[in-house]
């Protein structure tokens, strides 16, 4: 680095640098992110049109054109409608599954951080001996072994996905009640006469709930990626409920063809589709760090 | 982190953190085996089918209920009991899926499993560094707006699609590297070459999907520690810039990548499964998922126990190096 572009970065960093970085990507990204947001708007609008296609083998494996921008597959059925309708059932199970680890996480983390202070902490010990436990395994095995002995459905992959991801959403909550426990309006509320129950929900809960929120919304790429991994393995959804991992695993063998479009595009649009939730949970990130 | 802080290693740090750790983890595998054995009891997995595989076809009825009753009066706990006395004796039973005792099964795939980890993590780290530091040290350039975005781009694909795409791109379209397995189909013995060219697309794509993670976490640490006042000090004491970089960018980038790669072990295994299945490479994880598709049982609960212990050792290797790299941890609070 030149020296005058050295002095350059040493002035820069002279502002505080985090908040100068957030306002910069908000600002100057803007239009990007919030094109990738709507693809999120999209997919759910137009996926819900997506009705079942018959098969038709004399289209099978057409490259992309104009008639079929993402081509067909390997049974000559439209590969954008169907992977607009695996989008949907992605986003559906991402969000569904996310929301359910949410739930279990706010549940564990609000009893732990609540009864911290009581009992020597032995609920609070033991809840979060249990979070460690269920980080020390990997998801995706852990993923693959509630799956499998369930069955492969719906169902088992959303309780596989939230089963594994509830424990951040724990630890965030706990750590915020923990760090609430002192603050102003829960000593006036206390002193008020309120009881242990209503400054949990009426007070404690309420100033979680947009870290919650937030975390919820960045659960859901996890959450895609965790149930297309196990779609991608045949773990997971059949083929009349298609999700992306779906139907990228039925292109393995068109690939080794060398058909590229039924792997590729697909791949594509759950990158975006990822990468789209995600920037809609940057964008909450500064406005759910309220009033704390 | 909060692991370590109840343990509290104030006094010893190390060895308290490692006793802690290592008690912990017969507990974790005795509860995940045990949550299992639950599961497959009330479930429609039939381990008498499971077991039997193609022979329960030529089975009668009246024979396969009457097994089912033997098998069924054994409830969870036992069953669970009986296979880690078994275990613990050494005999992890046979696996119906590879036709074979589950420790031979496991012993013959845990090595290609290790070397595409071991392989594809030094390749992501070294990477990682590469490409954070580069962007790190140049804020707002447009090389650490193109890694910015690259690596979140890379961070949101899937692994099993980046193996299909390496897949088309260099062995359909290419030509010149085969598309899965370890070995040539027809050649017994294993070739160094051979295996070497084989191994080229699982453990790039493995490692791509590892990068980035470190090259975030490398780049934010790096344009933290640029902007810190040492530096800043540093720089208007007239001190090189290459040295600055050594100094106080380096060791403090150093610190969350370390704590980065053993948070990273469980993401690696799940990579690894999927690159393994997309390349049929004949490693422990891919037999994971046959197993479990096959409701091998055995196998799936060896496997999962493998790979529990690996994800307590591989957090418990990070958090010793962590201390190791930054001696303030751990002797503050405590």
């Amino acid at each position: 680095m030149t020296a005058e572009g050295w002095r350059e970065v040493a002035g820069a960093r002279s502002r505080p640098w985090a908040g100068t970085r957030r306002v910069v990507r908000r600002a100057g990204s803007g239009p990007w992110w919030i094109a990738l947001g709507g693809l999120v708007v999209l997919v759910l609008l137009l996926g819900a049109g997506a009705a079942d296609q018959r098969a038709d083998f004399s289209q099978a494996f057409l490259p992309p054109s104009a008639e079929h921008p993402f081509g067909t597959d390997q049974a000559g059925r439209d590969l954008l409608t169907r992977s607009l309708a695996g989008a949907r059932v992605s986003l559906l199970v991402g969000l569904v599954a996310a929301l359910v680890s949410s739930v279990v996480g706010v549940v564990v983390g609000g009893l732990a951080g609540s009864l911290a202070s009581r009992g020597r902490g032995v609920v609070d010990g033991a809840l979060m001996r249990l979070v460690d436990a269920v980080n020390a395994l990997p998801h995706l095995v852990l993923g693959i072994v509630i799956v499998a002995l369930l069955g492969p459905s719906l169902g088992s992959v959303i309780l596989s996905v939230a089963l594994t991801h509830w424990t951040t959403t724990a630890r965030l909550v706990r750590a915020e009640l923990l760090a609430l426990q002192g603050a102003g309006f829960v000593e006036a509320a206390v002193g008020a006469g309120a009881g242990r129950w209503w400054v949990l929900s009426r007070h404690l809960l309420a100033h979680v709930l947009g870290r919650v929120v937030l975390a919820t919304v960045l659960m859901v790429p996890h959450a895609i990626m965790h149930e297309s991994a196990l779609s991608f393995l045949g773990l997971g959804l059949p083929d009349d409920q298609a999700s992306l991992g779906t139907i990228i695993e039925q292109s393995r063998t068109a690939v080794l063809a060398g058909h590229w479009w039924p792997a590729v595009l697909p791949g594509l649009l759950l990158v975006a589709l990822s990468l789209a939730v995600f920037a809609l949970g940057e964008r909450l990130r500064p406005a759910s760090r309220g009033r704390s | 982190m909060r692991l370590r802080e109840r343990l509290h290693p104030a006094r010893s740090p190390l060895t308290g953190l490692v006793v802690g750790r290592l008690l912990l983890l017969p507990v974790l595998v005795a509860a995940v085996t045990l949550v299992m054995f639950a599961l497959a009891q009330r479930t429609p997995f039939d381990p008498v089918l499971a077991s039997l595989g193609e022979r329960a076809l030529t089975m009668d009825g009246p024979t396969l209920e009457a097994m089912r009753a033997r098998v069924g009066d054994t409830g969870a706990v036992q069953q669970w009991a009986a296979w880690w006395g078994n275990a613990l004796q050494g005999d992890l039973g046979a696996s119906s899926s590879q036709r074979a005792p589950v420790a031979t099964v496991i012993a013959q795939r845990l090595p290609w499993t290790l070397g595409l980890m071991s392989a594809a993590l030094v390749l992501a780290v070294l990477g990682g560094v590469l490409v954070g530091g580069l962007a790190g040290t140049r804020p707002g350039s447009w090389a650490d707006r193109l890694a910015g975005g690259g690596l979140l781009s890379l961070q949101a694909a899937p692994p099993f699609w980046l193996g299909l795409v390496a897949v088309w791109v260099s062995a359909v379209w290419l030509g010149w590297l085969p598309t899965g397995g370890a070995t040539s189909p027809g050649s017994g013995a294993v070739r160094p070459l051979d295996v070497l060219s084989h191994a080229v697309l699982p453990v790039l794509v493995l490692a791509l999907s590892q990068l980035p993670w470190f090259g975030l976490v490398v780049r934010d640490a790096t344009r933290d520690a640029l902007a810190g006042v040492p530096v800043r000090a540093g720089w208007a004491r007239g001190i090189a810039t290459s040295r600055l970089l050594r100094q106080h960018a380096v060791r403090p980038a150093l610190l969350p990548l370390v704590t980065v790669l053993g948070v990273r072990v469980p993401e690696l295994i799940t990579g690894a499964v999927l690159v393994e299945t997309v390349f049929s490479w004949p490693g422990v994880a891919s037999a994971t998922v046959d197993s479990a598709l096959r409701l091998d049982f055995p196998l799936l609960a060896a496997l999962t126990v493998l790979t529990t212990v690996l994800v307590v050792l591989g957090n418990l290797a990070a958090d010793v190096a962590y201390r190791v790299v930054d001696p303030r941890v751990g002797q503050r609070d405590g």
